[in-house]
């Protein structure tokens, strides 16, 4: 039950290529992150819009290897 | 998702005005983001209904379904999906929670 900073990374920015993402592992653990992510893709979204497309993009992670994202997306 | 957990969510949506799934009970929530949202609701004086996913695997499973959100804790005020805790708290934050709450007609301490 853990993921890389890296592969969150990697698996946001392949399905949003012009994200701008700031990550941080916020208990050390590989289990509890918390993120920024700038795009363009969200505007125009509502914010339940805008993290569904990051939930999307981590396949299925979210909610099982991975436990805890703390999300802030913003529009550019 | 079968269909007894279906409509056990629109059961619980329908009978409850907010409508809180949650790990843990209001009492005693076992993740920091259903404590959270949990105290963001006590703090506003809502009054809801929390749901222990914990307590039934077919639940914590068919209530992502049922939003097509992969996390909970999930916040429902008058059935409508309003978010996890980054949204709620956001909201509560901005002050979008007590408009929505008073869109809603949903009493709150103001």
């Amino acid at each position: 039950m853990s993921l890389k900073l890296e592969e969150i990374r990697d698996l946001i920015k392949t399905a949003i290529p012009d994200a701008q993402i700031t990550i941080q592992d916020v208990a050390g653990d590989n289990n509890h992150y918390s993120a920024t992510i700038k795009s363009k893709v969200f505007s125009g979204k509502s914010k339940i819009e805008q993290h569904k497309l990051v939930y999307k993009s981590l396949k299925g992670k979210m909610g099982n290897e991975l436990h805890a994202l703390a999300l802030n997306t913003v529009e550019i | 998702m079968d269909k007894n957990t279906n409509d056990k969510i629109k059961n619980e949506l329908k009978q409850n005005e907010v409508c809180l799934f949650m790990k843990g009970s209001p009492e005693v929530p076992q993740c920091g983001f259903s404590l959270a949202i949990s105290n963001m609701l006590k703090h506003l004086e809502v009054k809801f209904k929390g749901i222990n996913v914990l307590e039934n695997p077919e639940l914590r499973q068919g209530i992502k379904e049922y939003s097509d959100w992969p996390t909970i804790p999930q916040l429902y005020l008058k059935g409508e999906f309003i978010g996890g805790c980054d949204i709620v708290k956001e909201m509560f934050e901005k002050g979008e929670l007590q408009t929505k709450l008073e869109e809603k007609k949903i009493a709150y301490k103001k």
